[in-house]
Parts: C-alpha cells; structure tokens; sequence
C-alpha cells in the first residue's frame, strides 16, 4: 500500500518532512486567500458569484511574465499588474457586470463562466498552451540536512501576500471609499439614500477584486506554473474557501485558505498528487452536505 | 387536440431527421451531434427551466454512461477482463462478431441509462438540500470531482483512456448506425417531456420552480418529484454518453467529461431558446449548433473565443430567450391574452 508506506514515511520515520508539507501548505494557502478574499468581497457585496476568478489569476500571471521578460523588476511588476487588473476590472464591470447586477444569481454564474472561457482562450492565442513560469534565479534554503528545502521566492511571495492582504483590510476598515463599501454590503438602498453613488461602488469593489486576483497571479507565476487553462481550478478553490468560510467573514476565509492549502498539500502527500486537485473540490462538496445534514436538523416536517 | 403548427413543425423535424444525411452524407455526424444538443439541452431543462434547479453537472451522467457501456461492451465477450484491456492502451483489439458487437452495445446503452439513473438517486439525497447558486455550484463541483477521480482509476484506464470496440462494418454505415441512435433517443426524449409537462408532474415541478416551500405545504412530495425529474434528465444522459463514446471511438477525461463544451452549452443553449419551454431547447439547440459549425469552419482558431462571445451576449443581452422574446411580442401565437383594456387603464393611473 502506497498510502501506508507514505503515512509511514511522515509521521514515524521521518517526521520533519510534515515541516516541508506544512510549509508548502502555508505557502499555497496565502495565494489562494488573496483570491478567495476578492470572490467574498464582490460576492457579498454585489451578489455576484465570478466563475472567472480563475482566469483573473492566471491573467495576472501572464501580465507578469510578459513584463519580466522585458526586464522589469519584480515590485514594479506587481505594481503594474495591479493597476492594469484594477482598470481591466472596471471595464468588466461596465460591460457586463452592471447588467446582470439584478438578475437571477445564477445568470451570474453562466455568465462570468463565458467571460472565462473567453479569457482562457484568448489567452491561449496570446502566449500558446505551453506551461510556463517566470524564473526569479533566487537562492534556495535547506534546513535539517536538505530534508527541508524553502525557496526564497516563495517566502519572498508569502511576504509579498501578507502585504497586500493588510493593505487591503486597512483600506477597507479605515478609509472612506472602504465604508461605503461596507455600507453598500449592509443596505443598498440606504447606502444611496445617504448619498453613496453604489454603481460606482460596485464597479470600484469588482475592480478591486480584479486587482487583487491580478496580484495573486503576479505570486502564482513566481512560485508555480501557470497555463492558459489553470484558471478553474483557482476558481473551484476560491469557491470552496469562500463557502467554507461564509460570506463576510474575512478571518474565516483566511483560516479557510490555510486550512485548504494544507489539506491539498497532505492529500498530495498521502494518497498521491494525482487526487491534489480533486482534494479541494471534495472540500466543497463536504462542507455543502454538511451544511445541509446541520440545516435538517432545524427543519421538521409536520404531518 | 395537436394543433396545426406543431404537426408541421413535426413533419419538417422528422423530415430533416430522415432525409437530412441522406442529402448531405458528408454531414450526418455533424447532425447527429445536433441531435444530442437538442437532447441534452430538453433534459437539462427539467431541472433547470421546469424546475427552477439551474444545475451545472448534468455533464456528470453524460460521462459516467460513457464509461459504463464501456465496461459492459468490453467485458462482456472479452475474456481478459477490463483492468487486461485498458492497461493495454489499446493495442488489443478483440475480434467481436457482428451479433456480440450489437448485444454489447445495446445493453452497453442501457446499462449507461440505468448506471446514470442510479447515480443521480444517490447524488440526490445531499445535492438536493443546496438551492439556487449552491445547487449549481455544487452540481459542477460534483462533475470535476467525478472528472477528476476518473483519471486516477486504473480499471478504466486512468489518464490513459479505454480505445472503444471497432465498429464492425463500413465506415458509411457506421455514421448512419449512430446517427439514428442519436434520433431516435432525442426524439424519445421530446415525447416523454412533452406527455410528462402536460400531466400533473408538469405543474408540480413548476410549482417547485415558482415557490418552493409553499408547493411543499401545500402536500406536493418535493424530494421524490426532484429525483424523478433529474433521473429521467440522468438515464437520456447517461444513453446518450455511451453513443457519444461510441461515437468518438475513444473515450479519456476529456471526452467523457467535456465540463467547459458541451457542459455548458447546454445551458447556454436553453438559455437561447427560452427556458422553461417545450420548444425552447429544441431551438435553441438547433440555432446554437448551426452557430458553431459556421464558427468552426470559418473562423479557424477563432472559434473558442467566438462561442464565449456567444454564451455572453446571450446571457447578459438576450435572457428571456427566442421564445420569450416571442411570447412577449407575440403572446396570441401562444394562447395568451393580453387584455387592452386593463393595460391603458392601468397606464392612465400612472
């Protein structure tokens, strides 16, 4: 047995390998918060569920690879990729997001799932179906006799997200556009009753979380690979945090990040990496059955 | 009781259906694609137009019936046994005889039906639970995980594929033998749906659509109407993914489970129609398949981002679809009345 000899392999001969996992878990995790935090934003927000979440990220991704290939070094990248996603978001926004704002939720769903297969594809026609990555040529770290390899670019990356996630929360805590945003969230309609503009809102929140996917494929692409079809399984995580966590409950989609990424990682390591995507997928469906044995049981049936 | 412009457009579709490859040979495959469009797209409109459960794995069932007949059509006169043939990677090629090849296929079909009905009862006992977004969110999160657990199944050939039995006979032929399979199975599928929305399981599943809590109170078994209708939509899918994987030859991951394609251009499809209508799927199905072969052949490499144009414009333009568009403009074609009178009086309150 394969899983045996793997559990085996982690916690009874070498158990210092459960670092490299936990590691590699925390690593994945703060990626995928970035995300994941951007899909609860506009979800609670505007009630809009964006299946192309993904292909923002993987986006952001090329954005970067094609600006570090010119030489551009890398806060100027992210930078960049920041603002281009930000305007690109908007654009978004005004072409189809504005019109599907007060429709059934699902037409939501449909149509940033066309919006993501047309992103795939143009990307693909872009920069072809190769697997790519940008390569940083920084030093790696080995711990414990080379049992523990950390690569500087990913502690450079999980600096990098914990940065912009700050930001983030402070912008949103502390500054006015950030309460009107929150306002929007609690009651549209008083929110523009009291003078809020909520189109402008809505298009600034989208926008926001279009940058912030960009920033998290800035990351992707340094510390992974990236290819113009990787973007759903970026999507179906985002999605699993998000409802894992609950809706306007942004330490809950952190934990839930983390917590994902190192499930993924474990499952990868156990049972073997081919399961490594279906792991969060399985992720989701659990929490949505869960969710549905736990409301039964405040539902009776009279007869 | 039929009226006069549904008897034509009957006669014209099974004229098309039997003439059709015959004056264009080189296109029945082609037509029998439409006709598993049209099939997929009415199925999917049991849960997602009749009933208001939009869901997004339907795909599920086309893929699990792929790979059901393909087990019941390679173990049944092949000795060697399934996990023999599929490490293989197709280099074995059993002689099936003619009548071995039909009964496997046959029952492959069937057992694919069955297979796929069975599944959805037992995806329906959580998948129900989830309403609105979080039906579909779960439905497509149940077809990559089912996509995903598929490749790492070793009896079925993992990432590998299984290589389909050969069809014994000319190529021709072979087009033809499916292509009525494909007909006959959709045209099946629009008799069942039409006699089941005009009876009393049509208005309780509208009613689901409409409220349903309230359909609940007022004594309507929600659960067991909502697992009749997704398995009568999971056995034609499943029916028609054994045909598909027969079709193709070759079945793998990406065939089985075409999540991005055929997934969602059946919902798109709906969509383009007019959902919750008999004829909608079929129109729109029809319309959304002419759309696609034009884009495939004359826009070469183009033709991806022109379908996602498509599903968008569609779906953020165009909602209420070809016959909601019609019902607006033309309610009388439909039997509805719209009385004048209320409408200025209620104009001149405004």
């Amino acid at each position: 047995m394969v899983m045996l000899d793997n559990l085996q392999l982690l916690f009874v001969w070498a158990p210092i390998i459960n670092v490299q996992v936990i590691l590699e878990g925390i690593f994945v995790g703060a990626v995928f918060a970035l995300s994941a935090y951007g899909l609860a934003l506009v979800w609670g927000v505007m009630n809009i569920k964006n299946l192309a979440q993904g292909d923002f990220v993987i986006m952001g991704g090329y954005l970067a690879l094609a600006l570090s290939s010119a030489n551009v070094p890398l806060p100027l990248i992210l930078i960049i990729v920041i603002v281009f996603m930000f305007v690109y978001g908007w654009g978004i926004y005004a072409l189809m997001i504005r019109r599907i704002l007060d429709q059934d939720m699902f037409v939501s769903l449909l149509a940033t799932f066309g919006l993501s297969l047309l992103m795939q594809q143009v990307m693909n026609l872009v920069f072809g179906p190769e697997v790519q990555t940008i390569d940083m040529e920084l030093p790696n770290w080995d711990f414990f006799d080379n049992m523990v390899t950390i690569p500087s670019s990913k502690v450079i990356s999980l600096g990098l997200a914990a940065v912009i996630a700050l930001t983030v929360v402070i912008f949103m805590k502390k500054s006015r556009a950030g309460q009107a945003i929150r306002a929007t969230a609690q009651d549209p309609r008083a929110a523009r009753v009291l003078g809020i503009d909520t189109d402008k809102v809505y298009a600034f929140t989208f926008a926001l979380n279009s940058a912030l996917c960009g920033a998290a494929g800035v990351l992707v692409s340094i510390i992974w690979v990236i290819q113009p079809f990787y973007g759903i399984t970026y999507s179906v995580r985002s999605f699993a945090i998000v409802t894992a966590a609950g809706l306007g409950n942004l330490p809950g989609v952190i934990t839930a990040a983390f917590g994902i990424g190192l499930f993924e990682k474990y499952v990868g390591m156990i049972i073997g990496t081919a399961y490594e995507v279906a792991a969060p997928v399985s992720i989701l469906l659990m929490v949505l059955i869960w969710r549905q044995i736990s409301m039964k049981r405040n539902r009776q049936v009279v007869r | 009781m039929i009226k006069k412009n549904t008897l034509i457009t009957y006669g014209g579709l099974a004229l098309f259906g039997v003439f059709g490859p015959i004056i264009f040979p080189d296109y029945t495959l082609s037509i029998a694609y439409l006709w598993m469009m049209v099939l997929m797209a009415s199925t999917w409109d049991i849960l997602g137009g009749q009933m208001g459960y939009n869901s997004l794995g339907n795909i599920t069932f086309f893929g699990a019936g792929m790979y059901i007949s393909a087990i019941v059509q390679v173990t049944m006169f092949y000795d060697g046994g399934m996990a023999e043939y599929t490490s293989a990677m197709g280099s074995i090629k059993p002689e099936f005889t003619d009548s071995e090849y039909f009964s496997g296929l046959y029952l492959g079909i069937i057992c694919a039906g069955i297979g796929a009905l069975l599944l959805s009862l037992i995806f329906s006992t959580f998948m129900f639970g989830l309403r609105g977004p979080y039906f579909a969110i779960g439905s497509l999160g149940l077809a990559i995980a089912a996509a995903e657990l598929t490749i790492t199944m070793d009896y079925v050939g993992g990432a590998s594929g299984i290589s389909m039995p050969l069809f014994p006979g000319e190529i021709e032929f072979r087009s033809t033998f499916f292509y009525i399979l494909c007909f006959i199975l959709a045209a099946l599928a629009h008799f069942l749906l039409r006699w089941l929305y005009s009876t009393q399981f049509g208005l309780a599943i509208n009613a689901i659509r409409d409220d349903e809590d309230k359909a609940e109170a007022m004594g309507i078994p929600t659960l067991i109407y909502k697992q009749i209708g997704w398995g009568i939509a999971a056995f034609f899918m499943g029916c028609i993914g054994a045909i598909a994987g027969n079709m193709a030859g070759f079945i793998d991951k990406e065939v089985a489970y075409p999540i991005p394609t055929f997934g969602i251009f059946m919902v798109a499809m709906v969509l383009l129609g007019g959902k919750g209508t008999l004829w909608g799927p079929v129109i729109g199905a029809i319309i959304f398949h002419v759309i696609k072969e034009t884009t495939w052949t004359y826009l070469l490499n183009l033709q991806w981002v022109a379908l996602g144009l498509i599903l968008i414009i569609n779906i953020v333009y165009f909602q209420q679809g070809l016959m909601g568009w019609l019902q607006t403009k033309y309610p009388e074609m439909f039997g509805i009345v719209v009385d004048e009178s209320q409408k200025t009086s209620k104009s001149e309150a405004k």
